[in-house]
């Protein structure tokens, strides 16, 4: 990591690499393109950045942000200030610039009317779009593109954005249409020469290429979801579009012909449909893991609140599926194109009836990809569902992540039982005999031929042989035996990460998309004097290594993107006996969680806390 | 009413007697219309010589989805959810395309619940035979109307029903089934050869059963009922399934009154003719055969349409000839240059 630029002493001294930008547009303008170009050239100078999109429910015309952090540090959660924008959106300016500190830049449109009363300690850098793009002599329909590609390169000259970087980043998102990105890149250097030639560099902030970053990527977690499923060997997906969850499987659309072809055959090995609805989805879903596929879905919580009848008839009948929920604001429709962690508690017990689940919380786009091919592991491993619970931020923003490392386990089909292992087996074979006493019975799949392979599969009561029963006895017994996979399943799930403080006797405790903004709390905190250990809990339900982490600490703060304190809840719950050391913290806004919010909120708790304590 | 089968010392191409195609016994309703389709069910399969175990069955919620536990013991079963059993039987077909489907619903489960499943399974022509027990009445749940019920029908604890049926065979018309059927409880003979004809089938066969509850509605004057249907049954022709092992013998005298529907495999139905000529391939026809049988109140069977034209959801895809069920991991997983070529892609 380098030095820091930022100095609290001297507001006008260089700042390199450390800035926070949003670039304010009209949804539906083209302007991902270059909001895209803009922080992958930062990427390709070696600078850890992330881009967030904060865009409305809507096709075209409304206020959209495009928001980009660099840190040299490699702190890539979100600000809750501005550094720099860049104003194309007349609609939004004036509420736009308050975000702004002293010192803070603004790039702007100069069509767009300055107030009288802009705040003299601004930077103001006017941006004559229109009379460039007038003499650039550019065809109407694709104006609105192109007045995005001046403002990449005339930011881009400003803050230092080297040619080289611009370039390669647009290729890339080019790749494979030389004439559309010769126009774009045209276009972009037009600003880049004017700039050059026209506009004094007045502000502080600047971008200095830094060693490559290493073995790095940069993606989204919906893409990488998709590509751990098909690392994973899903053969089937069932799926009915739904924002967030929507781009999963368009990326697996996109890649399912290249990576899945059979070696052998070269034919298709993995089926994607898109049904009727989320119903459909899921049924068709696990049609596809009875007749022993490895099967998907993927969807949102409008979508798991209809699937939830069949998520019970999976529980119940033990078929193995995967289920993704890209989480957005609920309830109800809520806020389709925001963040928040508001399903965990739905889904640890979704469903009527006794029904508890086995779920996997990523934090980084590499976790998206491994927890990806993990899933069908465990499915079919434990025979249930196995809920991955991603969010709108993990799942299309642009994240950092490492290198996507190959699964290091060969594809696991758990207790599937052929005609040869039936045969070997001898009679007496039953679809729900806990013949093993690991809760985990032995199953066989269609078109299996040996003649006592078949049973029938019924979400109503049944015995060890799969025929209907309502006998008080077996009910129970096939009930506890289904809850002690889930009493057995914590060794098989991924474990918590702890980054220690230094002696710290506070915890702190997040899960998922929040894990950028609690690291950087963390050191926050570290800095105002309050040393805490932070710990990541990545499944459900929950190992000893969280009981012994809270166990150790006098309190713990539960930071989480809902407004009851979810995971917080399901701790209390489990680790009764440490109960009261936690404490949750609750951000609802639909944005992602800041650092700085959560360090000025557990500073203010540890005043009324060691207040109590003295 | 309908007697079980008779066992007897016989086998078929398979070398299996008809005892190895029964399930539990029965506990529907001492002769309830479904119990005969059990039957016919379990002797078309054995007649066709399929092997238990290359059918499966897949059903709803009802008592049309609880009947296939009474046949087929010796094949895979799927009761699911209410209406969703079209949705298990999709997920299903992609796992073992030489596995045969049989679907099982009744009319709460399709024409209610299920409505938009069913038209979508049909819609995608998921290849299954698609078999809806049709009485009228939702059973299990004691005696209430249903989407099918006819107008005017009264019920003990309902009263009167005030809404007009749907109709599921023009409902599976007009989604564009590849092969609509309509058959009653009460004529055993048709219903058996329908059901190996749409087993054979490529493509979605949907079968609409007029099934009678004898325990709800089964009044003279109800249109799910032994009585109506018998006095009303009209059936359009006079059907013969003829196996693709079989020479077809027609004598001269049946010359220009039988039509041939060759299938897939080579085998044909043969279509007599009643009283006049019907065009099973002619959409706009069956659409009128049903419109006007609604309307004059009669009770027209036999196969209403069939196209064999239709690509079935499977061959949208380019799938492997092994079952995508038995691809061993190795075959599943993409290599780890595949993953080092995409990580470069996205550094």
């Amino acid at each position: 990591m380098t030095e820091s630029g930022i100095s609290q002493n001297e507001p006008q001294a260089a700042i390199v690499n450390e800035f926070c930008m949003t670039i304010c547009t009209v949804n539906g303008s083209g302007s991902g393109t270059a909001n895209n170009a803009l922080y992958r050239a930062l990427f390709k100078m070696g600078i850890p950045t992330s881009g967030k999109n904060i865009f409305p429910s809507n096709i075209k015309g409304l206020p959209t942000w495009f928001v980009i952090r660099s840190s040299a540090r490699g702190y890539i959660g979100r600000v809750p200030y501005d550094d720099i924008i860049v104003a194309m959106n007349p609609a939004t300016f004036l509420d736009d610039v308050t975000y702004l500190p002293d010192g803070g830049v603004i790039f702007y449109a100069d069509h767009i009317d300055l107030p009288e009363n802009i705040n003299p300690r601004l930077v103001l850098y006017p941006m004559p779009i229109r009379s460039l793009l007038q003499e650039a002599d550019v065809p109407r329909n694709m104006r609105s593109y192109m007045e995005n590609m001046l403002y990449v390169g005339i930011v881009g000259q400003v803050l230092g954005i080297t040619r080289e970087a611009l370039n390669e980043s647009l290729a890339q998102h080019f790749h494979g249409k030389p004439e559309i990105f010769e126009s774009n890149f045209n276009m972009v250097m037009r600003g880049f020469e004017w700039a050059a030639a026209h506009l004094e560099k007045k502000d502080r902030y600047s971008v200095k290429a830094l060693p490559a970053l290493k073995d790095c990527i940069l993606t989204d977690g919906n893409n990488a979801a998709a590509l751990g499923s098909l690392f994973g060997g899903m053969q089937f997906c069932s799926w009915y579009p739904i924002t967030p969850a929507s781009s999963l499987v368009e990326s697996a659309i996109g890649e399912v012909n290249k990576l899945r072809k059979d070696p052998v055959t070269g034919k298709n090995t993995c089926v994607i449909l898109q049904v009727e609805d989320e119903l459909a989805a899921l049924g068709a879903a696990i049609g596809a893991g009875w007749g022993g596929l490895r099967a998907m879905t993927a969807t949102s919580g409008p979508g798991l609140s209809l699937m939830t009848e069949n998520v019970g008839l999976a529980y119940f009948t033990e078929t193995p599926v995967v289920i993704w929920d890209v989480q957005r604001v609920g309830p109800s429709t809520g806020l389709p194109t925001r963040t928040a962690q508001g399903d965990l508690a739905m889904v640890y017990h979704l469903g009527h009836g006794d029904t508890r689940h086995m779920i996997l919380i990523p934090g980084s786009v590499d976790e998206c990809f491994e927890m990806g091919w993990k899933a069908f592991d465990l499915a079919e491993k434990f025979q249930t569902p196995i809920f991955v619970l991603s969010d709108l931020d993990l799942g299309m923003n642009q994240w950092i992540g490492k290198k996507f490392q190959y699964p290091d386990k060969q594809i696991d089909r758990g207790k599937l039982l052929w005609e040869e292992d039936l045969e070997k087996m001898g009679p007496g074979w039953g679809r729900y005999k806990d013949v093993d006493h690991d809760g985990i019975p032995y199953r066989t799949v269609m078109g299996n031929k040996n003649s006592s392979s078949a049973y029938f599969t019924r979400g109503t009561g049944h015995d060890e042989y799969g025929n209907y029963s309502e006998d008080a006895t077996n009910w129970a017994a096939m009930l506890n035996r289904i809850g002690r996979k889930l009493d057995r399943c914590v060794a098989d799930l991924p474990q918590p990460i702890i980054r220690k403080g230094h002696d710290a006797r506070i915890g702190i405790i997040g899960m998922g998309s929040t894990d950028p903004a609690l690291i950087e709390a963390q050191d926050l905190l570290a800095e105002a004097g309050v040393e805490v250990d932070y710990m990541r809990v990545r499944s459900v339900p929950v190992c000893d290594m969280e009981r012994e982490f809270i166990a150790s600490h006098e309190r713990c703060y539960v930071l989480e993107l809902n407004r009851d304190g979810q995971l917080c809840d399901i701790l209390k719950l489990e680790i009764s006996e440490y109960s009261q050391k936690l404490i949750h913290l609750s951000e609802t806004g639909g944005l992602p969680m800041t650092a700085i919010w959560a360090r000025d909120n557990i500073i203010a708790m540890e005043k009324q806390n060691s207040g109590k304590a003295n | 009413m309908e007697k079980q089968t008779e066992v007897k010392a016989e086998r078929n191409l398979v070398g299996l007697t008809p005892m190895d195609y029964k399930g539990k016994p029965s506990t529907l309703c001492p002769g309830c219309g479904h119990n005969t389709i059990s039957n016919q069910v379990q002797a078309a399969v054995y007649e066709l010589g399929l092997l238990p175990e290359q059918v499966i069955k897949v059903s709803g919620i009802g008592c049309s989805s609880k009947s296939p536990n009474y046949f087929l013991q010796r094949s895979f079963g799927f009761n699911g959810l209410h209406g969703r059993m079209p949705t298990i039987a999709t997920g299903a077909s992609f796992a073992d395309a030489a596995v045969k489907i049989l679907g099982f619903s009744g009319d709460g489960d399709t024409a209610s619940i299920g409505l938009g499943h069913f038209k979508h399974i049909i819609r995608r022509n998921v290849p299954m035979v698609y078999v809806i027990e049709n009485n009228g009445v939702y059973g299990l749940t004691k005696g209430q109307f249903s989407a099918t019920s006819d107008l005017g029908l009264v019920l003990k604890h309902q009263g009167k029903n005030m809404l007009p049926p749907l109709d599921l065979c023009m409902e599976a018309l007009i989604s564009g089934a590849t092969f609509v059927a309509r058959t009653f409880s009460g004529d055993t003979k048709q219903m058996k050869e329908l059901f190996k004809a749409a087993i054979v089938h490529r493509g979605i066969a949907v079968i609409d059963v007029i099934s009678p509850c004898v325990t709800f509605n089964n009044n003279d004057n109800a249109l799910q009922s032994y009585n109506w249907g018998r006095e009303h049954e009209s059936p359009i022709q006079d059907i013969t399934f003829v196996p693709n092992r079989q020479e077809i013998m027609l004598d001269s005298f049946e010359q220009g009154t039988v039509r041939e529907v060759r299938l897939h495999d080579g085998s044909s139905i043969l279509l007599h003719k009643i009283s006049q000529d019907y065009d099973p391939t002619d959409q706009g026809a069956a659409l009128d055969l049903l419109t006007e049988s609604y309307k004059k109140h009669y009770f027209a069977t036999g196969l209403i349409f069939i196209d064999q034209s239709k690509p079935t959801v499977q061959d949208l895809y380019d799938l492997p000839e092994e079952p995508l069920n038995r691809l061993a991991p190795e075959r599943l997983r993409p290599s780890a240059e595949m993953l080092e070529q995409i990580n470069s892609a996205l550094s």
